[in-house]
């Protein structure tokens, strides 16, 4: 049950920032320096995403050499840079991958 | 034909074309939630209460790594936050709007809706203009849950081998695309992952991915201050 409960937590903080986006927030409240800060939120939240689950194993332990999925990102990282293509940067990190374990 | 249904679908006709990329991205999720041991209906119940592709799949990838709840709350305001700038955009269209209307579109407001609406909001006047952020809104909605509920029946047969959930971290990397080619953001983006995977194991309740987003914004205030100096 309590799945529920933060799942609803989610949706409603998901809610309130969009709602806040229309209702509440003014073009005129974000000046130069808080808008140039915000547009760095993805680069600083996704990598603490991305690098563990590249580089650790499954028990959390870093794992650099024999590791498939650092290779994998390193591909769609440069699919990513080349096509600018959400699509075609996962697809090729996954094939990269599949190929490095089933068929290397 | 009413005006409003008009103005509705010509959300839905212009945001068609954006659903492409979506409808593996809604699949992706649904597979994922699956293989990370989350029945349908907990899945089903995550599209259609948080309705938001990337706070979906930190949601899976911090819940199965046993984060905290607040360490799960805090990463997806996190993340929707980056969205706050451009409802500061919209929200010179909508002002007029009575607040049931003002709700209707917060739930249905997605990157996507935004994006193609945005630009019909800026060149029309019509006082029915929001009926085209709320058609585009809806589509986005309808192609997120059937797309799901895909994932979810593709979830149940996909053997764990395939290591789908690999995607995750793909999927966020696939995110900053636009963001590889500026040296601020690179320096970002290598500064908050080699804190996360760095305190993965040391900080708890699995903060890591607190501490090293806010570590990488420091920097970046940090280097745009420096920038901007020199610019000066």
């Amino acid at each position: 049950m309590t799945n529920w409960f933060l799942i609803i937590y989610c949706g409603l903080i998901t809610f309130f920032t969009r709602f806040s986006m229309i209702a509440l927030l003014k073009k005129e409240m974000f000046n130069d320096r808080v808008r140039e800060v915000l547009s760095y939120v993805p680069s600083a939240i996704f990598p603490a995403i991305i690098f563990p689950a590249i580089f650790l194993d499954s028990a959390g332990s870093i794992q650099i050499e024999d590791n498939p999925k650092i290779i994998a990102a390193f591909i769609a990282t440069i699919v990513g840079i080349f096509t600018r293509n959400i699509i075609a940067t996962i697809f090729s990190g996954l094939a990269s991958y599949w190929f490095l374990v089933f068929v290397v | 034909m009413t005006n409003k249904l008009k103005i509705f679908l010509k959300g839905i006709k212009d945001v068609s074309p954006l659903m492409i990329p979506v409808v593996p991205f809604g699949v992706i999720f649904g597979v994922l939630a699956i293989e990370l041991g989350f029945n349908g209906y907990t899945t089903m119940g995550m599209s259609i209460i948080i309705f938001g592709g990337a706070s979906q799949i930190i949601f899976l990838q911090l819940f199965s790594a046993g984060a905290s709840s607040l360490v799960i709350l805090s990463s997806v305001g996190a993340v929707n936050s980056r969205h706050l700038l451009y409802g500061a955009v919209l929200s010179e269209h909508l002002s007029d709007l009575k607040l049931s209307w003002k709700i209707i579109i917060s739930y249905f407001l997605v990157d996507q809706a935004f994006a193609v609406s945005n630009n019909y909001l800026k060149k029309n006047n019509d006082k029915n203009k929001h009926f085209h952020l709320f058609g585009a809104g809806v589509t986005c909605w309808i192609i997120w849950q059937i797309t799901t509920y895909f994932g979810i029946i593709l979830g149940s047969v996909i053997p764990d081998k395939l290591g789908l959930t690999f995607a995750i971290p793909l999927t966020f990397l696939a995110l900053l695309v636009n963001d590889f080619r500026k040296i601020i953001n690179v320096i970002v983006i290598l500064v908050s992952g080699t804190i996360a995977t760095l305190g993965y194991q040391i900080i708890p309740f699995k903060a890591y991915v607190i501490i090293a987003s806010l570590s990488g914004l420091i920097v970046a205030y940090i280097l745009t201050k420096m920038m901007n100096k020199k610019n000066d």
